[in-house]
């Protein structure tokens, strides 16, 4: 069954100058959506994953250089079907006709990302009105709706207060209202639960899918935590260092890593099971992108690098028609190694809770 | 939010109050108050002190003198208009003033916020360089180099304004003033507004609003400038104490009879009674405004205006 | 994804690591905390300008009433109204400095030098005034700079004043919070609502004006604003653990105040102060300008200027000098503390 792409990213390089030197945040990034589908870009801090997003949007924050790629957007006005490189337009055509009407992004940080002197009916009806030519009345109907398609009690109360009125979890509510409200085709959501409480959390992702399933959208979730990847993710994509480091979909990810760097992060997810002796961290942190970087920028922090991992960057090594994997462990000539112990015996009792729960 | 306003109330009627026990014991202070002249006689000076209340207790007399302060009557001026009552001369002269004030407050704040503004939209180009440049002079020279500057420049030299206040020229004779005592304004609102544009253009709700799709113009304008003028309110503190003190200044130079210039000619004769009349309207002035700024700034800041809700997820 | 052909060493896929153990972290170096201050400090041009310049003009202050052999209080009726003239700066032919001035009489504008008249003896052909002499003949150059160090003691002794008391104000008001707190913020509240310039005047005009007096009344309007900052800075620290363990050790409160907290606000405190000099400066200035300052015949620049304005119209070298000297200080320290407070927190204010 052919998925139609929805977002076609390829060869993406950018580098930011700052005072300190010129910083190589991607450094050729390649990725897919495709509709209906929910993807998770997963890393470290400092990792690239933002960077990636905020440049579909173009939202970057101008000292920023674009050293190559394309991001193919796809999308339909009316019976037109069409395809657009997002990063050949300008500033403005893509505040007219991309951000907020057919890509609309989500916040980590619900606490500021809310303009505190204006209300939450007037932000929740601002992009209708702006992109749409709305009516005021219609779109205060159709603000009434979407909050309460987004589970806010008391919607039309709901319009007159002020962000500073709200706890956390209705901020973020209210940010995904925004950014549903002009019916986007791409969904981007930032860590949008990082900064809830965890019975929260559950809740804002349950409703993220709830309304992908409704409206049709695609999601591209970014998150360091794989719990909530396991929750709401099809395809998953690793990044480190500014590159995808491995990619597959999610059971393939989680039951069949072959990156060292994917062993280490599913390593370092506590368990409740009682069997492990210490937590696993992955020693070291990660490479100062001020560098030009030689060879594989994972080496110095992995356990199983080999010489060649300190000359040559390793080339993305295809495992499954889904599952890519850039490690030099995926050669021919490379020793075969296994991954550690203790993450096999994790995974095994993952895989038996899988097949108890009949999922 | 009511209780706010009235703890405002409260405080600043005791500091009023406060301010009037401080002038009451400066006037029992003043030396060489005509009640004491040493050339009545002790006879001479039993009735006057009779006739005027002096002989009774302080506690008394404080109270007389508050009524008095509180419903206008200042007394009369012994030096500058014997015995004209002050209130007759103020009334002439407040108007003048507060024009001249409110002027340069209006003038400076708008010129300041657009200063301000181009400053931070335009951050770490010449714009903001020159602004600084701006903000810096502007605040650390006193206004009467501005007005000594201005009045050698564009009054003597190229003789584009009239150098003196002249009623028949209401407007242009109050251009330079105007001027002069606006630039401590200027410069301090540009900076603040600067300061205060940068850290909103920072700010995490100002990237979601660019997502949204919001126009350049748009986001400025609506969702940024309301956040950052509202703290602008703070700063009306020391414009108003600078526009105090520079209009004494400002009014002597340029001959405008306003309260300034009532109140050096009063320091300058040693008339005791205007000096306290005056520094009773400025300190009324002061407290006024503050109390007007305090409760704007709770009205217009939607944080303080209304309360966190109890509300449930 | 790529299509060259890497060329194998034969070594290459073998394991480097044995086990765990042989991890190297790297971390980033770090400059000490002064030091990064110091730095912040250096690089801000604007800065270093006022440091400079407030250099400079306490050292004029310290020397310039000395440099030429007029006193600041001699009169010599019949050198009044002398316009600038530099000996060195004459000889080079420049025009200015050189004795003359424009003067707009009512026949016109018409060029004349007290000093060397062609057509007569003036008996001024050997006398140098830098800066000129006032309307009594006395030197301005010397009477400048003797202002300029009174102006300096004046806005220096109050400044300190204002930080010895306002900070221990704020020290103790915030570190022993609650009731004492409440009640010394009230009347600080209260003491605030009046205005510095009604407080200011009436003081000096009991008092009668006199360097002491002016001094006081200066110190009296700006402890408040350093008790604010002190008490800021109080609460920030007073949660910190080092006051806890000092605490756990026995420390008295006082002991705490002044050996623990003191030192980490000094940074601010220092900052305030900058600020504050040029408000002082200023206020003596106004104060002069409205007939309270310094009493003749001692000069400050304020009384200066003051002075200097009755033939601003006609001699305008009288009040150019006092003007830039003042200009010059309240522009310095300002930069001053401006880079201060940038070196000691650039996330403050500006960015």
């Amino acid at each position: 069954m052919q998925k139609e792409v929805v977002l076609d990213m390829k060869n993406l390089s950018i580098s930011f100058k700052t005072s300190a030197g010129e910083i190589k945040a991607i450094r050729g990034v390649d990725f897919t959506l495709y509709k209906g589908d929910t993807v998770a870009i997963v890393g470290e801090s400092g990792s690239g994953k933002s960077v990636t997003v905020k440049a579909i949007m173009g939202i970057l924050s101008g000292n920023e250089t674009i050293n190559s790629g394309t991001i193919d957007f796809t999308y339909r006005r009316g019976e037109k079907v069409i395809h657009e490189d997002l990063l050949k337009l300008s500033k403005n055509q893509m505040r007219k006709r991309i951000n907020g009407k057919r890509i609309a992004m989500v916040f980590q940080d619900p606490m500021t990302s809310l303009n505190p002197t204006m209300s939450v009916g007037a932000q929740v009806m601002e992009g209708m009105i702006y992109h749409y030519g709305t009516s005021k009345q219609e779109a205060r109907k159709k603000a009434i709706e979407l909050l309460e398609l987004v589970g806010m009690p008391e919607p039309e109360k709901r319009m007159k207060n002020y962000p500073h009125q709200l706890s956390g979890g209705m901020r973020q509510r209210v940010v995904i209202a925004i950014a549903l409200s002009c019916d986007p085709e791409v969904l981007i959501c930032d860590e949008p639960t990082t900064a809830l409480d965890v019975t929260i959390q559950a809740k804002i992702l349950e409703l993220i899918k709830d309304v992908q399933e409704k409206l049709g959208i695609s999601v591209i979730y970014i998150t360091h935590d794989l719990g909530v990847v396991a929750k709401v993710a099809d395809y998953v994509a690793v990044m480190y260092a500014g590159k995808f480091i491995e990619k597959g979909t999610t059971e393939e990810i989680f039951f069949d890593p072959r990156h060292p760097y994917t062993w280490g992060l599913l390593s370092a997810i506590p368990s409740l099971e009682k069997t492990e002796h210490s937590l696993y961290a992955i020693p070291g942190s990660p490479p100062n992108l001020l560098n030009q970087v030689v060879g594989d920028p994972f080496a110095p922090r992995n356990l199983y690098a080999l010489n060649i991992d300190y000359r040559e960057e390793p080339p993305m090594f295809k495992i499954t028609d889904t599952h890519y994997a850039s490690t030099w462990l995926l050669h021919e000539n490379a020793p075969k190694v296994d991954m550690p112990a203790q993450l096999k015996a994790r995974i095994e009792v993952m895989k038996k809770e899988v097949r108890d729960i009949g999922k | 939010m009511k209780k706010y306003i009235l703890k405002r109330i409260g405080i600043s009627a005791l500091t009023l109050l406060v301010i009037l026990f401080i002038l009451f014991i400066m006037l029992e202070l003043m030396p060489g108050s005509p009640f004491n002249d040493e050339k009545l006689t002790d006879a001479q000076r039993a009735i006057i002190n009779a006739k005027y209340g002096l002989d009774k207790p302080m506690f008394l007399r404080f109270f007389n003198y508050l009524k008095a302060m509180i419903s206008g009557d200042f007394g009369v001026s012994y030096n500058i208009s014997k015995n004209t009552p002050i209130t007759q001369l103020l009334q002439s002269r407040l108007p003048l003033s507060l024009r001249i004030g409110g002027q340069s407050v209006l003038i400076g704040t708008i010129i300041g916020i657009i200063l301000g503004l181009i400053a931070a939209i335009k951050h770490n180009t010449i714009f903001d360089t020159l602004t600084t440049v701006i903000s810096v002079l502007g605040v650390s020279l006193p206004s009467y180099v501005f007005a000594m500057g201005l009045i050698y420049t564009m009054g003597f030299k190229l003789k584009w304004f009239p150098l003196l206040y002249q009623m028949e020229a209401p407007f242009e004779s109050t251009i330079l003033p105007t001027v002069a005592l606006s630039m401590f304004t200027i410069a301090t609102v540009a900076r603040f507004t600067r300061t205060e544009m940068l850290e909103v253009l920072g700010s995490d709700y100002m990237l979601l609003a660019e997502s949204k799709g919001v126009d350049q113009k748009r986001l400025i304008f609506v969702h940024a400038l309301r956040n950052a003028l509202i703290p602008i309110i703070t700063v009306l503190a020391p414009l108003i104490v600078s526009l105090m003190t520079g209009s004494l200044v400002i009014e002597k130079l340029f001959s405008i009879p306003g309260i300034g210039s009532l109140m050096v000619t009063a320091i300058q004769s040693n008339d005791y009674n205007v000096i306290i009349a005056l520094a009773f309207v400025y300190s009324v002035m002061f407290i006024g405004i503050m109390l007007v700024v305090d409760i704007l700034y709770g009205i217009i800041d939607p944080r303080i205006r209304l309360a966190k809700e109890d509300l449930h997820e | 994804m790529n299509n060259q052909m890497t060329e194998f060493k034969p070594d290459d896929f073998e394991l480097i690591r044995k086990n765990q153990d042989d991890f190297v972290d790297e971390s980033y170096a770090k400059e000490s905390y002064w030091k990064d201050i110091l730095m912040r400090f250096v690089k801000n041009k604007g800065a270093i300008f006022g440091l400079i310049f407030i250099i400079l003009i306490v050292i004029m202050a310290i020397i310039g009433p000395n440099l030429n052999d007029y006193t600041f209080d001699s009169q010599i009726i019949s050198h009044q109204n002398l316009a600038p003239r530099v000996k060195s700066i004459e000889s080079l032919g420049l025009g200015i400095f050189d004795g003359a001035e424009t003067m707009n009489t009512s026949t016109g504008v018409v060029e004349i030098n007290k000093y060397v008249n062609p057509e007569k003896e003036t008996g001024l052909e050997n006398t140098y005034y830098w800066f000129g002499t006032d309307v009594l003949g006395r030197d301005i150059f010397t009477r400048t700079w003797s202002g300029t160090r009174i102006s300096l003691y004046i806005a220096l002794v109050a400044v300190l004043v204002d930080m010895i008391f306002g900070m221990s104000y704020g020290l103790i008001s915030g570190y022993f919070g609650g009731r004492v707190d409440l009640i010394m913020q009230r009347l600080s509240e209260v003491l605030n609502g009046i205005p510095t310039l009604v407080l200011v005047t009436l003081l000096i005009i009991i008092m009668k004006p006199g360097l002491g007096t002016i001094t006081l009344a200066l110190a009296l309007t700006g402890w408040i604003g350093m008790s604010r900052v002190a008490r800021a800075q109080v609460l920030k620290l007073k949660e910190q653990e080092f006051i806890l363990a000092s605490k756990t050790l026995g420390a008295k409160d006082f002991f705490i105040i002044f050996k623990e907290i003191l030192p980490n606000i000094f940074g601010q405190l220092i900052i305030m102060s900058m600020f504050s000099v040029p408000n002082a400066i200023f206020t003596e200035a106004f104060l002069a300008f409205v007939g309270l300052g310094v009493p003749a015949p001692n000069a400050s620049l304020g009384s200066l200027i003051s002075d200097a304005f009755k033939s601003f119209t006609t001699h305008p070298y009288m009040i150019v000098f006092p003007v830039v000297v003042l200009a010059l200080i309240m522009l310095s320290f300002n930069l001053l503390a401006d880079g201060l407070r940038d070196a000691f927190d650039p996330k403050m204010k500006e960015m």
